[in-house]
């Protein structure tokens, strides 16, 4: 049974990351998700797991490559600049179809930018970061208890698909507290790892490659990333989700994800007092992302809202949905309500906005 | 496959290792690195270990010689084995042999940050450095390992410290490292290195069976397309003026790190 605690966003990742059975981690220091690795390095030695610190984001990643190839469950995690520092090794693991988590606790940028929370890398995640071309599954929480729920679905969607899969978090949500739930979520059995590499003997004299110049012997290139494009289209047909909050009368539908999306919350209770028919999407999965619900909801006529602490990269998904069906607005970092690293989108700004649209 | 030889009053010298696939060598004829391979696989069949051992293979040439082999194998990314060996290690709780084959550009230059870091670390991984002083792969360009007034396709008028920098010597370095157990370097180019050299690979990978500390041995193999020369010729000039630069022997072995 579960228990009820009161946790910071950082704890609620460690602790639905031991949910999910994993108990290996590798990071390297980086602010604003520092408790994350901390966390680790406390938790996963008394529980016989493996807790290196490595000397860069590149080494992560290469530790992550290593140890999914081992067949277990392995996260990092890192915010924005060790972000981009992990793409090249990222690109491997897509190509091998290795299952592993990784953390985005998401600071503005780019360059170093600020230490401070932003959504300035949801282009970067959803496009595949890297060289070649390639997808990951993208989960976005929005609450400390989704930051736990979260990353037990990202190890259990992994592992369905050998797919690297990105909680992609902001700095404020990595800190604040709230009471959640922890437990241990249930999901369908999953195929043993009979490719895992431990030395033959150890799998009954079987051995495996897994090595990313596949494309170089065969079976030949194209089909492998035939294979793998179709792999995509099984995760694009089967698994979007998404949070809705009084979207089934809405004229205006805010769309928003992270930290940001508990503004747009607050926004939406705020117009409902006014009179004003606002209601909010908040994906769960940035990729694939819900395109249809979107289309859907255009065709009846709903104007839409995007609201994201970032220059606008969102917003091309919802295009993408939407097509030319309806109206979509705009609001981002420009209205932060101070031009510091510490400015934040408020109810009250998305609010005005709202009710400028309606 | 050739004729089965006859062996009625011949003695068996060597024979090719049963874990080697038919699978088409994509070494260049007389490359250096294939033997130094054989070397390796030679000692991991003595010592028992080969079905409990993954290959960790660079960016390169140098591990061409494990592609093929009835082994469980990794490659990752250009420089970043000793990191993605260690990974395998921690992720099987220490139980299998874990080692790299990297060439001198994988491991020296665009891997040093790897290789450094994970000896510091101590990591529980042996890692093989085949060095033929270029750039196979792509064709001949300098390596950190060029030699001085080495010709390469980036060095036309030949190496020059001032210009293009110093070669780079690894064993040496990592000897000074405390969390190394084992640092050496070997040569292919004639039958003494050879067993010399398979002495070292063979306590490189004692090192790592006795958990003491990361275990490092060079091995000098030729490149004869790249170094416009024989296969033989190359292998003489190895003995002739590769070691000059680079010494061989052992720079460290220690049974255990304080």
């Amino acid at each position: 049974m579960g228990e009820k605690l009161f946790v910071h966003g950082y704890e609620a990742v460690g602790r639905g990351t031991l949910n999910a059975g994993c108990l290996h981690f590798f990071g390297y220091p980086i602010t604003p998700q520092n408790e994350i690795t901390e966390f680790f390095a406390n938790e996963l030695p008394k529980r016989g797991g493996r807790f290196v610190q490595a000397e860069s984001e590149s080494a992560s990643a290469a530790f992550v490559f290593g140890a999914a190839a081992s067949g277990i469950r392995v996260i990092t995690s890192t915010a924005s600049p060790g972000w981009g520092l992990m793409q090249e090794n990222l690109s491997h693991i897509s190509f091998c179809e290795l299952p592993a988590v990784v953390v985005n606790v998401q600071r503005g940028g780019p360059g170093q930018g600020t230490t401070r929370h932003a959504q300035t890398d949801y282009l970067s995640a959803t496009r595949g970061g890297g060289q070649g071309g390639y997808k990951s599954i993208v989960l976005a929480p929005s609450s400390v208890q989704e930051c736990h729920d979260l990353m037990q679905l990202a190890f259990y969607l992994a592992d369905k698909y050998r797919i690297l899969t990105v909680i992609l978090a902001d700095g404020i949500l990595i800190q604040i507290a709230e009471y959640i739930d922890v437990k241990t979520l249930d999901y369908d059995p999953l195929p043993e790892k009979e490719w895992a590499l431990k030395g033959a003997a150890n799998k009954g004299g079987k051995y495996d490659w897994i090595h990313s110049t596949r494309g170089l012997i065969p079976p030949i290139y194209k089909d492998i990333i035939l294979q793998i494009h179709d792999k995509y289209q099984k995760i694009i047909d089967s698994e979007v989700r998404y949070n809705t909050y009084k979207m089934d009368d809405a004229e205006l539908i805010i769309i928003s994800y992270g930290y940001v999306a508990r503004c747009a919350e607050e926004a939406v209770n705020m117009a409902r007092e006014n009179g004003l028919k606002a209601g909010l999407l908040q994906p769960i999965t940035l990729w694939p992302f819900p395109y249809k619900i979107l289309k859907e909801k255009a065709l009846q006529g709903c104007k839409f809202l995007v609201v994201e602490d970032s220059m606008g990269q969102m917003i091309e998904d919802v295009w993408l949905g939407v097509e030319d069906k309806s109206r979509v607005s705009f609001l981002g970092m420009e209205s932060r309500h101070v031009s510091g690293e510490l400015g934040m989108i408020f109810p009250e700004t998305i609010l005005e906005e709202v009710k400028k649209i309606l | 496959m050739s004729e089965e030889i006859k062996l009625e009053n011949k003695k068996l010298v060597y024979a090719p290792t049963s874990y080697r696939l038919e699978f088409p060598s994509p070494a260049c004829p007389g490359c250096g690195s294939m033997v130094a391979c054989n070397i390796i696989l030679d000692v991991l069949e003595e010592l028992k270990i080969i079905d409990n051992s993954v290959v960790v293979i660079g960016v390169g040439c140098a591990g061409m010689g494990f592609f093929g082999t009835k082994m469980d194998m990794a490659m990752c990314s250009h420089g970043s084995s000793p990191t993605v060996a260690s990974g395998i290690k921690h992720a099987n709780f220490d139980a299998p042999i874990v080692f790299t084959i990297q060439g001198d550009g994988d491991c020296a230059a665009i891997g040093a940050g790897y290789l450094v870091n994970s000896a510091a670390r101590g990591d529980k991984i042996t890692v093989f450095m085949l060095n033929n002083t270029t750039y196979g792969t792509t064709g001949g360009q300098m390596a950190p390992t060029s030699l001085p007034n080495q010709v390469t396709t980036t060095t036309p008028e030949g190496r020059k410290g001032s210009v293009h920098g110093y070669p780079l010597h690894v064993p040496e370095m990592l000897a000074s490292v405390k969390g190394v157990a084992y640092s050496a370097r070997g040569s292919i180019s004639n039958y003494a290195n050879y067993k010399r050299t398979k002495k070292y690979v063979k306590k490189a990978f004692q090192k790592q069976i006795d958990n003491v500390g990361l275990s490092f041995v060079e091995i000098l193999t030729s490149c004869p397309v790249n170094w416009h020369m024989e296969p033989v010729e190359a292998l003489k000039w190895i003995d002739k003026e590769v070691v000059k630069e680079f010494p061989l022997g052992e720079y460290l072995d220690t049974d255990a790190i304080e």
